[in-house]
């Protein structure tokens, strides 16, 4: 009887031992994680701080200044900052209109339908994925140069549009696939129409794909560097998105650092937040067809 | 009976039918074909066609570009840096990576609000992040040396030892490493996305078998990860090959080339020689081509595609 109470109560303090032992690993691993998320953070705090550096301490060879100052921040919309914001907005909006207009029905009827040529559609849409401007960046710019469509913004609607297309056909197709073709069936039978149960039944059920189409290109577009570049460097500086504006504080002799990290610093921050909403899906999404 | 089903009437249904997913299909396409395909008949066209540095052209130029380009003396160096940024780049985020995502895996309280500090680098503008890192290293005042100061490593602040983008060996380094950081978000969740679809049944089968910890990693843990790791690297190969701002940003791939991939090569010759640019491109899509065509084989493998 004894003998049996002492070997369960050392049995109880093993597993007290395990357990905090398992506890303290758990606990150095958990300061690691947070230390390198504070890590990945670093960089966009440390422009905060640029942006925040009173005049007389830009330069100064310290981690933090002795005070801050949000002049910059005020300052920044007399040198034409709010146009550039304005481009920004517009070709990061008409990108995204464009692309679900496209998108969704394209998705849709892939979905849902079996029919020739389907098959070659979903390769040419997969393979599109992996093209990006960079590497074909003078075609791009020939072929508009002899199709002028007249403004800057419109070119670089088309082409943010033309080249995130891919990702939010495949990522709705995957979508709209998982939704069972009985819900609209039964919706028909109810009396909608074949366009109204697709609008009342299958594309709210759908909205977390739509969302996640929707935020990653509007982010896409919006980081677009390259191509806005190319299109709008000699251009009015009103006419170019904040990309390409925020180069404009690079002088060929010194360099604006307060202001361009001010304006750095407001065009970061929201695309972080709005890609947090959607964190989770975006990596199935870009990975789907292989990683189930 | 059936053997005369292709009276006219059948065949203009047969069209009908055919021709019903144009309204549906048909704009995605079209955006597509212009957008995105039509350029590179564009470019090739380009890389045979004598382009004058006003923009005009002045008619054909056979294979001149081409020589042009394999005449630049440069060339050879941006090969092997082009081959190198790569490769270390990737091979280095995939391994870091990696431990990220186990790292990551692990239950610990606020692992939601850790794990979505890691997405910054890739929501925030890879031109953006490039800035922040030529300011922090600035000789005189920037953050990076200011710590390397206090550590000793840097002996004095404005010092030639101090200016890392000024030298093309320790600057290639240095935006080798901003290429890292801004590719490990994408890379650590994808991977994390791979370890979530492992049932742990099957490490607890491993560690009936009497596995040990890392053993069970190695044998069980990374052949069930292959195909995340496969995409993952396909994407990240064609991602940085592909990156312009951050060498654009940090020294504009000069002084000369010294500092320049193929990426950056093709857009500083764009500038003044169209046609031998052209041609960089059109070498730089066929490698692009050939990485996607190895990256539709890994995902259609398996019955992938719908």
């Amino acid at each position: 009887m004894s003998v049996t109470t002492a070997s369960l109560s050392e049995a109880r303090l093993r597993r007290q031992r395990t357990r905090r032992r398992i506890s303290s690993t758990k606990l150095m691993l958990s300061v690691l994680a947070y230390g390198i998320a504070v890590l990945f953070i670093l960089p966009y705090l440390e422009m905060a701080v640029a942006a925040l550096r009173p005049a007389s301490q830009l330069l100064a060879p310290n981690l933090l200044p002795s005070s801050l100052d949000f002049h910059n921040f005020t300052s920044i919309w007399s040198t034409g900052f709010g146009g550039n914001l304005v481009t920004s907005l517009l070709i990061a909006g008409g990108a995204t209109v464009l692309v679900l207009a496209v998108a969704i029905p394209a998705a849709f009827y892939s979905a849902r339908h079996r029919f020739r040529g389907r098959g070659v559609f979903l390769v040419l849409v997969l393979a599109t994925q992996m093209f990006q401007p960079a590497s074909m960046l003078v075609g791009i710019q020939r072929e508009f140069l002899n199709f002028n469509v007249g403004s800057s913004t419109l070119e670089l609607i088309l082409i943010n549009a033309g080249f995130n297309l891919a990702f939010a056909v495949w990522i709705l197709n995957a979508y709209f696939a998982s939704i069972p073709v009985e819900l609209e069936e039964a919706a028909m039978l109810d009396g909608c129409s074949r366009l109204s149960a697709l609008g009342r039944i299958t594309l709210p059920l759908a909205a977390p794909g739509i969302v996640t189409a929707l935020i990653f290109t509007f982010i896409a577009a919006w980081n677009e560097f390259m191509v806005a570049l190319t299109f709008t460097l000699g251009q009015s500086s009103g006419r170019q998105p904040l990309t390409v504006a925020v180069n404009n504080y690079i002088g060929q002799y010194s360099i604006d650092w307060g202001h361009l990290f001010a304006g750095a610093l407001i065009a970061t921050v929201p695309v972080i937040i709005l890609f947090a909403l959607i964190e989770g899906r975006v990596v199935g999404g870009l990975t789907a067809g292989s990683v189930k | 009976m059936t053997a005369v089903a292709t009276t006219p009437k059948r065949r203009l249904a047969g069209v009908k039918q055919a021709l019903r997913p144009l309204p549906w299909i048909g704009p995605a396409v079209a955006l597509i074909v212009a957008i995105v395909l039509w350029p590179v008949v564009v470019m090739v066209k380009t890389s045979f066609t004598n382009i004058a540095s006003d923009g005009f052209s002045t008619g054909g130029a056979g294979w001149k570009n081409y020589h042009s380009l394999l005449q630049e003396p440069a060339l050879g160096g941006v090969v092997v840096r082009t081959l190198l940024w790569v490769a270390l780049v990737v091979g280095v985020t995939m391994v870091i990576a990696l431990a990220l995502a186990q790292l990551f895996n692990t239950r610990f309280p606020g692992r939601r609000i850790a794990r979505s500090a890691l997405i910054a680098p890739w929501a925030a503008s890879v031109m953006v992040t490039a800035l922040v890192f030529r300011w922090a290293l600035d000789p005189n005042s920037g953050a990076i040396n200011v710590v390397l100061h206090a550590f000793g490593i840097v002996h004095q602040m404005g010092s030639h030892q101090a200016d890392w983008l000024g030298s093309p060996g320790t600057a290639m380094i240095c935006m080798m490493g901003v290429a890292v950081f801004v590719s490990l978000p994408f890379s650590t969740y994808a991977l994390l996305a791979g370890l979530q679809g492992i049932p742990d049944e099957v490490h607890e089968a491993a560690r009936v078998d009497g596995a040990g910890r890392w053993r069970s990693y190695l044998s069980v843990t990374l052949p069930l990860l292959r195909p995340s790791l496969l995409v993952a690297t396909l994407i990240n190969i064609i991602n940085v090959f592909n990156s312009f701002p951050i060498i654009w940003e940090m020294t504009r791939g000069g002084p000369g080339y010294s500092t320049s991939t193929s990426t950056t090569m093709m857009f500083i010759l764009k500038q003044s020689w169209v046609g031998e640019s052209a041609a960089l491109s059109v070498a730089n899509f066929v490698l692009v081509v050939i990485i996607a065509l190895a990256f539709l084989r890994v995902t259609t493998k398996d019955g992938g595609l719908g």
